[in-house]
């Protein structure tokens, strides 16, 4: 009889633990942005093994016992950003913690995300506090194809417990950003010239590869690899484009070589708006509070505005910094294409599930339904109001935040 | 008739249409020098204030124009205790120190980088130079009046007779270098106490000359500008970031007693009751993210309610273009997420500034007597949906964000920004 009711005490207590790792949580809300739907008036968003189990109004969602409630004022899906270089990118910005950009050849599409991603850096804690739980991360602006990007969350202690997928997209630049780094190309034509060389001599590879003599088929290369997943539209190739003879270029290779384009950056795309949804290309707009200098001299706080009303699809980023602020914040840059004319759900659509399908991850992160990942964020207010404060991160299903900031 | 023309260039006011007095009825008025008033009225003249209250108890002067401004708020004019628009230059890469440098003479006003300070509800600024340099210049006080030359939105009166402005000075990270610039935090320490110690014994030779002007020693403009300092009639400006040279520009003020205020401060937090004791004001700044260099790793959000709490005066300030002026407002708002009074938060970018700049009898709130600087906003001056609607200064409106070409200052767009490149910070 001692000895069962040890055992029964010993399943006990690691029930207990069992359930403080991963706790099943009932979070409810005064107003809940599912983004999948209209808003719900007090709603709730049952949460099980780190997934989503059901999301209704408080009367038609009964919370099991033993479920920790949490509340809050607003809660919405964990917020996206779209892209950025932090993780790859520190906080220090010396060049021990710079590895978002490798300037020894302008074209390395080979480079991984995963191999210099920092899952510990301060910064992606630093996003994590105003409500990011999905970051699209990895190299740079700065060269032809400076590299590979990825999607993580932002927790877990290395990139293996963060990732989400290890190649979300190949990044390319156009502008004259890249002479910073590079002697060649120095000018833009030049640059557009090397990426189609590099395009076509990728087609050639795949050609070989299809050779029926396998002697005859090419020694493995990583470049050239990589860029035929993006011939084969396997992965999207994101083109930084700020000006209109960029962001037409873009356009034009995406006509030439048929890869899928997300077009970044963009700062001049309200010049340009039907070309752009001619073509059917996703944007990844610059922080709305861009400095108007250099590339984005010409940058409007009411771009996200004008793309939302043309309906062209289009998400947050907090950028590339490479002084002060080392970053930018999408909760932030959100609010002030709020006030600048976007209505508020396009903007929460674009932190959330208009992110998610351009990165081709809706299925698991975006918005509040059953099955999916259990990322949210909670509000004690409007989420766009400077003053209001992010009382609450969860990311599948773990609260790893419960301070107000 | 020549004794016309004459009158109405000494008299700006009737050239404008300022001798009738304006009067602004129904805003919500956030006077800064007591609590907010709901339903107020503001009586501007002459580019002056001359009365502000609660509608109905105060009184509306015969053939006054009338704005009806229900629903609207307004506050004083924000003051900028530090900023780098009008592309600003200061001392050269030949020394760490130039006390005799003035970026007055290096400021181009009619640039669009002034016109966006106005968007920003900004009326005086303190224009600096940068912090690549121990000492790297004289900065100035403008005020942000309509105008095509620097003297027109000078503070002084004559640039040859009076102070204009204060000094930049700094430590840290950003003006070392190779010689002749410090390599160490205690190099660049000695190096500025001996520049002030060559002040302090040239001032013995002008004391000992006794007004002889056979003895008097030849005019040397770094010395003068740093007597100016020593004297406490120019203020330093005195950029710092981590805890320890924070304290370090303490203990020069000790040494030398001058008067000073602490910009950036990011680590202040660190260090509050200790700038408290010393009774030195701070400037702050309120970035997205800390980092970007090693001495602002530690920077929070936090920093304006720690020192709020610790009995500091606190300003706010954009640093433009490492904060951009037209969101001057916001900055306060995150210091206030962060737990700052919102009280305190609009002081910092009024009445605190305006103490920091020594103009305190001028501007910085709405009371009667002080220049007419004020600014109308949508709403709340906290909200992020609150627009700045329209800047005064002196009694003349230089910014209104319904005249498509004011409003393109505030949102931007092709050409607006584009003349020129602004001022970069020298950093690491």
């Amino acid at each position: 009889m001692e000895s069962k009711m040890k055992v029964w005490s010993l399943l006990l207590a690691l029930c207990l633990l069992a359930s403080s790792v991963q706790a099943q949580l009932a979070v409810r809300a005064d107003t809940l942005y599912t983004m999948n739907g209209a808003p719900i008036q007090n709603g709730v968003v049952l949460i099980r093994n780190g997934k989503i189990e059901q999301v209704g109004p408080a009367e038609a969602v009964r919370i099991p016992e033993g479920y920790r409630v949490l509340e809050a004022s607003v809660v919405t899906p964990g917020l996206i950003d779209a892209h950025s270089v932090v993780g790859l990118a520190g906080i220090l910005n010396y060049a021990h913690d710079q590895d978002q950009l490798d300037t020894s050849d302008p074209i390395q599409p080979e480079l991984r995300a995963i191999d210099a991603y920092n899952a510990r850096e301060r910064l992606v804690a630093w996003v994590r506090r105003f409500g990011v739980t999905t970051l699209h991360t990895g190299h740079g602006p700065g060269a032809v194809i400076s590299g590979q990007t990825m999607l993580v969350k932002t927790h877990g202690e290395t990139v293996e417990e963060a990732l989400i997928d290890s190649v979300a997209t190949v990044a390319a630049t156009l502008g004259p950003m890249v002479r910073r780094y590079f002697r060649s190309p120095g000018t833009r034509a030049k640059a557009v010239a090397m990426l189609r060389a590099a395009l076509l001599k990728a087609q050639a590879y795949r050609r070989k590869l299809q050779a029926e003599d396998p002697t005859r088929r090419p020694d493995p290369d990583l470049k050239m690899e990589t860029l035929v997943r993006v011939l084969d539209g396997e992965i999207p190739l994101m083109i930084t484009a700020q000006r209109v003879p960029e962001i037409m270029a873009a356009l034009r290779l995406q006509r030439e070589f048929g890869f899928r384009l997300i077009l970044d950056g963009a700062a001049e795309a309200y010049l340009v708006l039907d070309a752009i949804k001619a073509a059917g290309v996703p944007v990844i707009l610059h922080p709305t509070m861009v400095r108007p200098r250099g590339e984005t001299v010409n940058a409007t706080l009411e771009t996200a505005a004008r793309l939302h009303a043309a309906g062209i699809p289009f998400a947050f980023q907090s950028g590339f910094e490479s002084y002060v602020p080392k970053t930018r914040v999408v909760l932030f840059e959100a609010a002030m294409a709020v006030a600048n004319g976007l209505p508020r759900v396009a903007a929460l659509e674009a932190l959330t599930i208009q992110a998610a399908r351009i990165l081709g991850i809706d299925d698991r992160v975006g918005s509040l339904a059953p099955g999916k990942d259990a990322d949210l964020v909670l509000f004690d207010g409007d989420p766009f109001e400077y003053t209001t404060r992010v009382c609450g991160v969860i990311i599948d299903g773990e609260p790893v935040q419960q301070t107000c900031h | 008739m020549r004794v016309f023309w004459w009158l109405l260039l000494l008299m700006p006011g009737l050239l404008y249409g300022q001798e009738q007095p304006l009067v602004f009825r129904g805003a919500r008025l956030y006077p800064i020098s007591q609590p907010p008033i709901d339903r107020g009225v503001l009586v501007v003249q002459h580019g002056k204030i001359v009365a502000v209250g609660k509608e109905g108890e105060v009184a509306i002067p015969e053939a006054a124009t009338i704005y009806d401004v229900e629903g609207k708020v307004i506050m004083p004019g924000l003051v900028d205790t530090h900023s780098h628009i009008g592309r600003v230059e200061g001392g050269d890469r030949s020394a760490p120190l130039h006390p005799a440098v003035r970026t007055l003479d290096a400021i181009d006003v009619r640039h669009s980088s002034v016109q966006r300070a106005r968007a920003g509800g900004i009326t005086t600024v303190n224009v600096m130079s940068g912090s690549g340099h121990l000492l790297s210049g004289q900065t100035v006080y403008l005020k942000l009046r309509k105008g095509n030359t620097i003297e027109d939105l000078l503070y002084c009166k004559d640039p040859l007779k009076e102070i204009c402005g204060g000094l930049k000075m700094a430590n840290g990270t950003n003006p070392q270098g190779d010689p002749p610039f410090p390599g160490t935090r205690a190099k660049a320490a000695a190096l500025v106490r001996q520049q002030f110690l060559k002040a302090l014994a040239y001032r013995r030779k002008i004391e000992q000359a006794k007004g002889d002007p056979e003895k008097m020693p030849a005019r040397d403009l770094d010395m003068e500008a740093l007597l100016e300092v020593l004297d406490g009639r120019r203020v330093v400006h005195f950029h710092t970031h981590r805890h320890d040279d924070i304290l370090t520009v303490l203990r020069l003020k000790r040494e030398f007693g001058f008067r000073v205020v602490l910009h950036h401060v990011s680590e202040a937090w660190k260090v509050a009751d200790e700038i408290a004791a010393a009774g030195v004001p701070c400037s702050i700044i309120i970035l997205d993210a800390p980092g970007g260099k090693l001495e602002a790793v530690d920077l929070r959000m936090e920093n304006g309610a720690a020192l709020e709490k610790a009995g500091v005066d606190v300003a706010i300030h954009t640093d433009d273009l490492i904060t951009d002026s037209r969101w001057f407002l916001r900055a306060a708002a995150l210091a206030v997420r962060a737990g700052m009074s919102p009280e305190k938060a609009l002081e910092a970018l009024t009445l605190a500034g305006a103490r920091m700049l020594d103009l305190a009898d001028r501007i910085g709130s709405l009371e009667p007597g002080k220049d007419a600087d004020f600014i109308i906003l949508s709403g709340d001056p906290l909200s992020v949906y609150t627009h700045v609607e329209q800047t005064w200064v002196e009694g003349q409106k230089v910014f209104d964000r319904a005249d498509p070409e004011n409003r393109k200052y505030a949102v931007g767009g092709i050409g607006v920004f584009d003349d020129g490149d602004v001022f970069v910070h020298e950093g690491h």
